[in-house]
């Protein structure tokens, strides 16, 4: 429990880093954190394969492609966009009103009574498995199905035309 | 778990990492040579007999030059780079099977760190976190050459992790699971993997020259571009960390292809030796073999860098998208069918 609240403040620190950070390319490096602290959330739920997936995935590739991106366009004080005052101050005004509805509705809620899984052991890759493999298989197989033509996609607008434009 | 456990984890741990270390250190001493050996050269031959102090004889100048930070680098993330880098490179040994169960007395010693049931992923995770040690380098370094080192590291490693990925769902499909120590055992005696997966094992040593960023996919160190690529501006240890991260790097890719394809510790007549030589001696030999394989990989990588010249940047990207995936694909595929209609 004790690591939890740990982890849980890391999270959150690096997670506000993200955003107040100046430097755009150092926000990142604030997220690559914080998925680092999910990542450990993971383990401590006992959901190994989640766990070493996000680890790959998201800090591994995505993030890899958003610093990639970020190194590649000018980030400049000039091309900053400058929004007006009134967009700010309606801009504070709607998140504090989000952050009223939120912490109200948690407050007449209040706190159920946790949920138990019946399988602790359910974030193995063996069970994970067998239960995407049995009970979600048909969502399962269309979202890979969906990821991979995505991929084929790609490959294929990157393949030049097979008659080249007349360039003068 | 005991204390004599404990004591025992932490010396293998501290063995592992020596060896590591000691192997990247004779790597670079291993790769002049060879490079003289291909060019009618004499190599390095100076210090000491045939030259065999050399290693320490540049790591004590790395240590002893005088260490630059650029006026215009961001200081701190310019020391995360390579300590990243070096990280990384050590980390990835923990879940390598170095052999057979040691029996001492009554004790089961086992020779590996730790067999975690995702053991192929945390390689995989390794990897991709790898190249964060060259980009943030490269970034703040603030050169235009560094810069550009950083994504073509970035670009190229990702690409190739597809296809690296890809083709190790075939091998799983054969294998049935992710932990390297089962997948180690499985390949008792001459049953390795490289003989059900031929195609998986070449998609596999190709990918893994490009995520050591080895000739010829060392385009992030293009000296007749970029200068000196991503490490264009580090000096004294700190560039020895980025050239030393490599060789690591290119010790742990070698034993995980022995261990993946090549039968990592087994060899054909092992029982035979076992039931002859005792339980103590049988886990050594079987180690010493893994290790001559290891180092076969390592020639190889050398061997390689000293033959075939670098690719052009859209080459390399065309052989990832257009040739390695799709041929990973068509890997999957077959192996599927060919497990579900004659097994």
């Amino acid at each position: 429990m004790q690591t939890f609240y740990i982890i849980a403040f890391l999270s959150i620190v690096f997670s506000i880093l993200v955003i107040s950070a100046k430097n755009p390319v150092h926000s990142i490096l604030y997220l690559i954190l914080t998925f680092f602290t999910f990542t450990i959330h993971y383990i401590l739920m006992n959901a190994q394969f989640l766990a070493i997936v996000n680890f790959i995935v998201y800090m591994g590739a995505i993030l890899v492609l958003f610093l990639y991106t970020l190194m590649l366009i000018n980030l400049n004080k000039e091309s900053e966009p400058v929004k007006p005052f009134m967009v700010k101050v309606a801009a504070v005004f709607g998140g504090g009103i989000l952050a009223v509805a939120l912490v109200s509705s948690l407050k007449l809620l209040g706190t159920s009574a946790p949920v138990v899984l019946k399988d602790p052991n359910l974030g193995l890759v063996k069970n994970l498995g067998k239960v995407l493999f049995n009970e979600f298989l048909l969502p399962f197989e269309v979202s890979s199905v969906l990821l991979l033509s995505a991929m084929v996609g790609a490959v294929l607008l990157a393949t030049k035309d097979k008659e080249p434009k007349a360039t003068i | 778990m005991e204390l004599t456990d404990i004591a025992i984890k932490f010396g293998l741990i501290v063995i592992i990492f020596g060896i590591s270390l000691l192997v990247a250190m004779y790597s670079t001493y291993a790769e002049r040579k060879i490079a003289a050996f291909f060019q009618d050269r004499v190599g390095p031959n100076r210090a000491g007999p045939f030259g065999i102090l050399q290693p320490l004889a540049d790591g004590a100048k790395m240590f002893l030059k005088e260490e630059i930070i650029p006026a215009n680098a961001t200081s701190f993330l310019f020391i995360v780079g390579p300590s990243l880098a070096i990280l990384t490179a050590c980390i990835g040994s923990a879940v390598i099977p170095w052999g057979q169960d040691l029996v001492i007395g009554d004790k089961v010693i086992p020779l590996q760190v730790t067999d975690i049931n995702v053991g192929i992923l945390y390689i995989f995770g390794v990897v991709s976190l790898g190249v964060y040690g060259v980009m943030i380098g490269g970034w703040a370094s603030n050169n235009k050459y560094s810069l550009l080192g950083a994504i073509r590291a970035a670009s190229q490693n990702i690409s190739y992790e597809i296809s690296m990925g890809l083709s190790i769902i075939a091998l799983l499909l054969v294998t049935g699971t992710l932990s390297l120590g089962e997948i180690a055992k499985q390949q008792h005696g001459w049953h390795w993997n490289v003989l059900y997966q031929p195609v998986g094992f070449i998609l596999f040593l190709v990918c893994s020259f490009a995520e050591t960023n080895r000739t010829p996919f060392d385009l992030p160190e293009c000296e007749t571009e970029l200068v000196g690529g991503y490490h264009t501006e580090y000096s004294s240890m700190k560039l020895g960390f980025y050239l030393f991260a490599e060789y690591i790097n290119m010790f742990i890719s070698s034993a995980v292809m022995a261990t993946l394809y090549w039968g990592g510790y087994n060899y054909p007549g092992m029982d035979w030796v076992a039931a002859h030589v005792g339980p103590v001696a049988a886990p050594l030999i079987g180690t010493a073999i893994f290790f001559a394989k290891i180092f076969l990989f390592i020639f190889f990588f050398m061997w390689v860098r000293w033959t075939i010249p670098r690719f052009r940047y859209d080459q390399l990207m065309d052989l990832g998208w257009k040739t390695l995936i799709p041929l990973a694909i068509a890997n999957i595929v077959v192996t599927g069918i060919v497990i579900t209609f004659f097994n």
